[in-house]
């Protein structure tokens, strides 16, 4: 790819490409820590960071590492990133830290970040794949709040409980309770609404790609009615 | 002298979806009745409402999915579905209960999979164990049994529903319950010191268990469903029972009479496990499938999280229905022996 164009890009990360709902890549996390908006945000951002960092490094060494060891040699810098994101949560968001657990450092493992690395960031340029590895990420968050807002809004009635967690002391009354004497719909937060709230965000933007599609083919000018067809093959009586 | 020339076949039987589902409907009465007898007009009110709902999602559904709304309204397999989801709530349930179970059950487990015929699981047992798992403190509010405690009114069952929090219920363990947190006492002596339990299981309950075994008596009779499954199952949950039944010691699980006539165990083996869509498909399959729901509800009810295990094990054994067919293929006629399928179609 010479000349990279970033509309593309953009437009793969966050819709016709994206990791979660097109690629279904990285579902562990996606399924495991969306029960809430905070969680999902931090992971999210925890994402976002090892993608660019990994995507980065990945491009500046594409023309050094051999192609023989460059699975080990990006699953090495994968994880230098993620350990970095780690400590830096557990200096600034420790309480987070803890609630997330097993599935920060599992971030190493996600699907996404790898196939980036070897599917972009290996063959392009600096500039490129950095952008490509943010937009990913992005795209991946997306959609990790929107889970997260939705689980939580159906399991407690409420949005956005304990952002001061991620965002400080100041945050703490950002708690929206949207429905009083909400009887918590556990299944919701428990992993099968996970699943199953995956499931209709899938078929949401399916629907939503067949209305743009319908929209498009409307669009399209018709052929004129009337036209001769023009024969290729045999004589013109 | 006209000649009409009639094609095969010449006699013609009656069993259409509709007149099945409204034999099973009218199979469910006689349990009804004993219910609203011991407990009150709770179950009924569930049902009512509960259907008014079934009919809404339904039509819903079927319009969002460009279905004809009349014919698949006039089977009656939605009102089936909600009234057997209804009848396994609590008496009293308030009436958001009912309208989450009765649309999961509806949208979610039936037509999102394709609608009748097309679901793998039980539509009403994963409306149930939806409620189970997220509304645990509803769920688990029994009213006490004539006998045991006051039973409510016709008006009470209205408030119940519609306005809960100003409703004043009695609950009561369910005997299920009672055995299951008893770690202290001989089963005699259970039986002295709570009021909930009768002759051979719950008071009330084996009157429900044994009119929902009328029913489905009635059914068999009719031919709706073969008695390969229930009969499985009963005797399977009686077989295990009776091994781990030690002579009424405060560890035993109870004696197989007492699990016959507990809880949801007829009603679950006449109208849940006999369910044509969701069970086993050929009659050995079907005693397979039968006996390991028997199996599974007396491991879930004695050394489970739950007192009652029917939801759980029907739905358990609906992910293996298509396993256990794919194994008891019934022979083909004409073959000697039965085609096994795994060994790449050689017959």
């Amino acid at each position: 790819m010479a000349e990279a164009n970033y509309k593309d890009l953009s437009v793969n990360g966050l819709w016709k490409n994206n990791p979660a709902l097109v690629q279904l890549l990285g579902l562990c996390p996606l399924l495991a820590v969306t029960g809430t908006v905070v969680n999902a945000i931090g992971l999210g951002l925890a994402t976002i960071g090892v993608l660019l960092t990994s995507n980065v490094a990945v491009s500046l060494i594409r023309n050094i590492v051999n192609d023989a060891v460059r699975l080990p040699a990006f699953v090495m810098i994968i994880a230098s990133a993620v350990t970095c994101i780690e400590l830096l949560m557990q200096a600034f968001a420790y309480e987070l830290y803890q609630i997330l657990g097993i599935f920060l450092p599992l971030i190493t493992t996600n699907c996404v970040i790898l196939g980036r690395a070897d599917a972009y960031a290996s063959k392009n340029s600096l500039a490129p794949a950095a952008y490509d590895g943010f937009i990913m990420g992005l795209g991946f968050s997306v959609v990790l709040v929107l889970l997260g807002a939705l689980r939580e809004l159906v399991g407690t009635g409420a949005l956005f409980a304990n952002m001061d967690l991620l965002f400080g002391p100041a945050a703490a009354d950002w708690k929206v309770v949207l429905v009083d004497d909400y009887q918590n719909f556990l299944l919701a937060i428990l992993p099968p609404g996970a699943f199953i709230f995956t499931g209709l965000l899938i078929a949401l933007k399916n629907l939503v790609d067949g209305q743009i599609k319908k929209h498009q083919d409307a669009r399209r000018t018709k052929p004129i009615k009337g036209a001769k067809r023009v024969r290729v093959t045999g004589t013109i009586s | 002298m006209a000649l009409v020339r009639i094609t095969s076949p010449h006699a013609q039987g009656q069993n259409r979806t509709a007149s099945v589902m409204q034999s099973v409907l009218l199979a469910t009465v006689p349990g009804v009745v004993v219910m609203t007898h011991f407990f009150g007009f709770g179950t009924l009110a569930n049902i009512l409402w509960g259907g008014l709902l079934a009919l809404l999602f339904e039509a819903c559904a079927l319009k969002l999915r460009k279905r004809p709304l009349g014919f698949y309204l006039r089977d009656y397999s939605a009102l089936v579905t909600s009234t057997l989801l209804c009848i396994a709530l609590p008496p009293y349930a308030p009436w958001w209960l009912i309208v989450v179970g009765v649309g999961i059950a509806i949208l979610l487990a039936k037509h999102l999979y394709g609608g009748l015929g097309y679901n793998p699981f039980n539509p009403a047992m994963v409306g149930y164990v939806v409620l189970l798992i997220s509304f645990p403190v509803q769920m688990t509010a029994w009213a006490p049994p004539r006998g045991a405690g006051e039973v409510p009114g016709l008006l009470d069952a209205v408030q119940a529903l519609f306005t809960p929090a100003a409703y004043d219920g009695v609950t009561m363990a369910t005997p299920l319950d009672v055995l299951k947190q008893n770690n202290s006492l001989l089963i005699e002596d259970l039986w002295a010191a709570n009021p909930q339990f009768g002759r051979w299981a719950g008071k009330g309950w084996e009157w429900v268990n044994m009119a929902f075994l009328a029913g489905g008596a009635w059914l068999l009779y009719k031919r709706i469903f073969t008695w390969h499954a229930p009969v499985a199952m009963l005797a399977s949950l009686a077989l295990m029972s009776a091994l781990f039944y030690d002579g009424g010691s405060s560890a035993s699980g109870g004696s197989p009479l007492f699990h016959l006539l507990s809880g949801a165990t007829m009603f679950g083996a006449f109208f849940i496990v006999t369910d044509p869509v969701t069970s086993a498909v050929s009659l050995r399959g079907r005693l397979i499938y039968g006996a390991l729901i028997g199996v599974l509800v007396y491991l879930i009810r004695v050394w489970g999280n739950y007192p009652d295990a029917i939801a759980f094990a029907v739905l358990i054994m609906n992910f293996a229905a298509p396993f256990i067919d794919h194994y008891t293929q019934p022979r083909t006629y004409g073959h000697s022996k039965p085609r096994d399928n795994s060994q790449g179609g050689e017959s």
